[in-house]
């Protein structure tokens, strides 16, 4: 839940929410227009979207804006005017017009739409900007003589959509076009099936004694043209899956079905060459139309999201390098060599394993670790790379390339190297298509055997009837509908799967691992309480103090204590690191660190406490603490019953006691995690023969990702980073886990109940085939039967299958 | 008899042109963004009436 929504729950009146951003406004003298702005980066925005005539932005959605509250540098984006890393980033280019795309996190409603395609009107250089709006990209043409790829990403950023230049975007040159092959495959097999159906009429109806003998030539040889197409282009893919998995020694279901469909075509093309029948093409057309279209609901690809990401889609492409003469410079990341000097600014990834050299580094692993508070780095202490800074600019001395540093390591671990286990032909569909073509096979040779003794002129007849009329292709849509809809109704729940294999996979597992930070913790609300005395009024002041800081503990405090009402600051004062302090009504109040406040050594200050002293009175602390996720603890219990449950924390025991009470004595609990020790943990169990889903949501979990059976990645907001996995699924439906792990084991169940409809329509064919009287119309009736009543079944199936997943 | 014959190669002709219009349909990336033109669709409304304000406040300052 994001904050505002939170606001909004407890009916803060409109009045007090941003203009441009619709936050809670704490400061109400942020005022222009009339209007009301929580911060000086959401005032600036509207005051360049008013100048511009744009305000119309405001009208389309309320209060569309994204906060603005943190500070844009000057020259962020200088990297970019680099020619090496234009060339790259450029996409199209022609003398002086280029085209870029940029991905812009922010995007959320149909007024950021509107303003984005209004980018012209902003910068004069630009020609023309496209939104796309499920991929949150933006592509731009515009003319590089009168502006720049930086001016352009400046502009962007200053109203609200920062462009998200990854180290990927530059690494990889591959544009990703999206392949629309398959729905081409489609349309062209859809359309050959209806005109051959069309043109097969009058010989459905037996109209076939026609008048005149040229009319029945004209039709079928209509039909056979019409055919070439769906045999040569649409079904092309059966052909080569079948000739890949014929070379690898091993009978996958698309081998019967290219089989059918050759046997089919070559007796319709011998029938009407010879003139002595019609052939099947309507049906050959009718089932590559069918299983086309099975096929693509399976593999339908979500664009917003990538399953596929490493550690270069986290690291920013720019770094200011400081010169030896101290001048700053924007450089590529990738440029970046040992012993350069690094100046690192608040919110910045940190790119390479460093030792801090200048400033108070107080950093945020919490994504690469597992750490849930952040660590502070005193000068001269070596920081890893991929942590977050928190507190104010630091510089940095770089002691290894990005490639080589601790974090990047992972990478190299042989779970990143063999990609085969992603192979979707270890499915149970394939081995029973295997037993099905065996079983086709016998009856073939069987019923041609018997025909060779009765009436030898029809056996070749009564063979071809049979592989054709007994086509596999009912398993195929079987299974590709039903893991189509399946697949569907998962991402109703924002239960994003990879491939449908992975179905399959999930529902094999007997074992669950789950990270603690960002996983089975909510990753961005935390809970502040409060240990010490404290009345009514003090809690007034604490909210008024706390309320102006932007630290992520401050802000923590101000959540908690959120109705309070506010008095004037006075002489506010912020100290990096230490704490924040300000006159309100009179009374000096400090908050911060134990020494801060107290000016004693006695208190230990760990990461997540806060302390607070009025008038030099210290009063007591504020923990903060991780919030579990909604229902958790029922979740657990639901799953303590069927799998095996493991916590691997990369954080420290803090929370032992607590995940105790919540998952049982029984179950294994392990922290100070490495992401190797995860990855290896996983191992383990594999070599032990379970089966593991790992739940992870940062970069410390990829290896353990990676290695597991299962690896799903929990996220609360799905344009973030998430790592390489099998599955993302968002941290709102955390507490449906045992209905959806049920639902994906009634795959099964669903696809074996079309089979069973299947394998009677196929006796009623074979039947008619094996005593040698398949006609046409026969075929023709059959296959779309067969075929819809499969869908329907699926269909229905699904549906009540997924009853439990929406109550 | 030979009517029907023309009227189904005229038939199929029309419909080989609608067979076209998908081909192309594809091929210029319409199935690649289901969304956005839909929104902004609904924009352009609003565009035209801005344009012609615009046009007609450059008449009035001629």
């Amino acid at each position: 839940m994001s904050k505002s929504e939170f606001i909004l729950d407890k009916k803060i009146s409109k009045k007090d929410v941003c203009f441009h951003c619709g936050d809670f406004v704490f400061n109400t003298d942020n005022l222009i227009d009339e209007k009301q702005f929580c911060c000086n980066g959401c005032k600036t925005v509207y005051e360049i979207i008013n100048q511009n005539n744009l305000c119309t932005y405001y009208e389309i959605d309320k209060t569309p804006g994204v906060n603005q509250n943190h500070e844009h540098r000057k020259g962020k984006f200088d990297f970019l005017n680099d020619e090496l890393i234009t060339e790259k980033l450029v996409h199209f280019r022609q003398e002086s017009i280029f085209h870029v795309t940029f991905y812009l996190p922010q995007m959320h409603c149909n007024s950021c739409i509107w303003i984005l395609e209004k980018l012209p009107q902003l910068d004069l250089g630009v020609l023309k900007s496209t939104v796309n709006f499920i991929k949150k990209e933006i592509t731009i043409q515009f003319d590089n003589g009168k502006t720049k790829l930086s001016k352009i990403a400046e502009k962007l950023t200053d109203i609200g959509y920062e462009p998200h230049i990854s180290l990927n975007d530059v690494s990889k040159k591959s544009l990703k076009k999206i392949d629309n092959s398959r729905i081409l495959k489609i349309g062209i097999a859809g359309f050959c099936f209806g005109n051959i159906m069309m043109f097969s009429f009058p010989d459905y109806f037996s109209l076939g004694k026609f008048d005149e003998p040229a009319f029945k030539y004209f039709f079928n040889y209509f039909n056979l043209f019409l055919a070439l197409p769906v045999f040569f282009y649409s079904a092309s893919e059966f052909f080569i899956s079948a000739l890949k998995s014929y070379k690898q020694k091993f009978l996958n279901i698309d081998t019967p079905i290219a089989l059918a469909i050759l046997i089919t075509f070559s007796r319709s093309v011998f029938e009407i060459i010879s003139n002595t029948g019609v052939g099947y093409l309507d049906s050959m057309s009718g089932i590559v139309f069918f299983m086309l279209i099975g096929r693509y609901l399976q593999n339908r690809t979500y664009q917003q999201i990538s399953f596929d990401r490493d550690f270069t889609s986290y690291f920013p492409l720019g770094v200011t390098r400081i010169d030896k003469d101290g001048k700053e410079q924007q450089i590529s990341v990738k440029d970046l060599k040992i012993g350069d000097r690094i100046k690192i600014f608040n919110e910045e990834i940190i790119p390479a394993d460093a030792i801090l050299f200048l400033g108070k580094a107080i950093i945020d692993y919490s994504f690469v670790t597992g750490e849930a508070t952040p660590v502070s780095k005193s000068i001269g202490e070596i920081v890893y790379a991929g942590g977050r800074q928190t507190n104010g600019a630091i510089e940095l001395e770089v002691i290894k390339e990005v490639s080589q540093s601790y974090l990047t390591q992972l990478w190299n671990n042989e779970a990143f190297k063999n990609k085969t286990n992603v192979n979707n032909d270890d499915s149970f569909i394939h081995n029973v298509s295997k037993y099905f073509t065996y079983a086709l096979f016998s009856i073939a040779f069987i019923a041609a055997i018997y025909w060779q003794f009765v009436n030898p002129s029809v056996t070749l007849n009564v063979i071809t009837s049979v592989l054709i009329v007994a086509c596999p292709c009912a398993l195929l849509l079987s299974a590709t509908f039903t893991n189509g809809n399946m697949i569907q109704q998962l991402n109703n729940l924002k239960f994003y799967v990879k491939s449908s294999s992975v179905i399959e996979r999930i529902a094999k597992v007997d074992t669950i691992v789950f990270d603690k930070t960002g996983t089975i913790t909510v990753q961005q609300i935390k809970n502040a309480l409060f240990f010490g005395s404290i009345n009514e009024y003090q809690k007034e002041l604490i909210f008024s103090l706390v309320s102006q800081s932007n630290h992520p503990l401050s802000k923590a405090i101000a959540f908690s204590l959120n109705n309070y009402k506010k008095h004037f600051v006075r002489d506010y004062l912020e100290n990096l690191g230490e704490g924040i302090s300000g006159i309100i009504e009179g009374k000096f109040v400090r908050i911060g660190s134990a020494k801060f406040v107290t000016n004693n050594k006695k208190y230990l200050s760990l990461g997540t406490q806060v302390y607070v002293s009025i008038d030099d009175n210290y009063l007591g602390y504020f923990e903060i603490k991780n919030v579990y996720r909604n229902n958790l603890k029922n979740v657990i219990e639901k799953l303590t019953k069927k799998f095996k449950l493991s916590v691997l924390s990369g954080d420290n025991n803090n929370e032992e006691r607590n995940l105790k009470n919540l998952f049982g004595e029984n179950h294994s609990m392990l922290f100070n995690q490495t992401p190797t020790d995860k990855l290896n943990y996983i191992k383990d169990l594999q070599k032990n023969g379970n089966s593991v889903i790992m739940f992870g949501d940062g970069l410390n979990d990829a290896g353990a990702l990676k290695q597991s059976d299962v690896g799903i990645a929990v996220s609360d907001n799905m344009n973030n980073f998430s790592p390489s996995c099998d599955v993302i699924m968002a941290g709102e439906h955390f507490h449906k886990l045992n209905e959806l792990i049920n639902f994906c084991k009634k795959q099964k169940t669903i696809i074996y109940s079309c089979f069973g409809i299947s394998i009677l329509y196929n006796i009623i064919g074979l039947y008619f085939s094996v005593i040698g009287e398949l006609k046409p119309v026969i075929a023709a009736i059959l296959m779309p039967a067969s075929s819809i009543s499969i869908i329907l079944v699926t269909i229905t199936l699904t549906t009540f299958f997924a009853k439990d997943l929406h109550d | 008899m030979s009517v029907i014959l023309i009227l189904i190669s005229t038939s199929l002709f029309i419909a080989l042109g609608f067979l076209g219009a998908f081909i192309w349909s594809v091929k210029s990336g319409q199935y690649e963004d289901d969304y956005t033109p839909s929104v902004r669709m609904l924009f352009e409304n609003d565009v035209k009436q801005k344009e012609t304000e615009n046009t007609l406040s450059d008449n009035k300052i001629k």
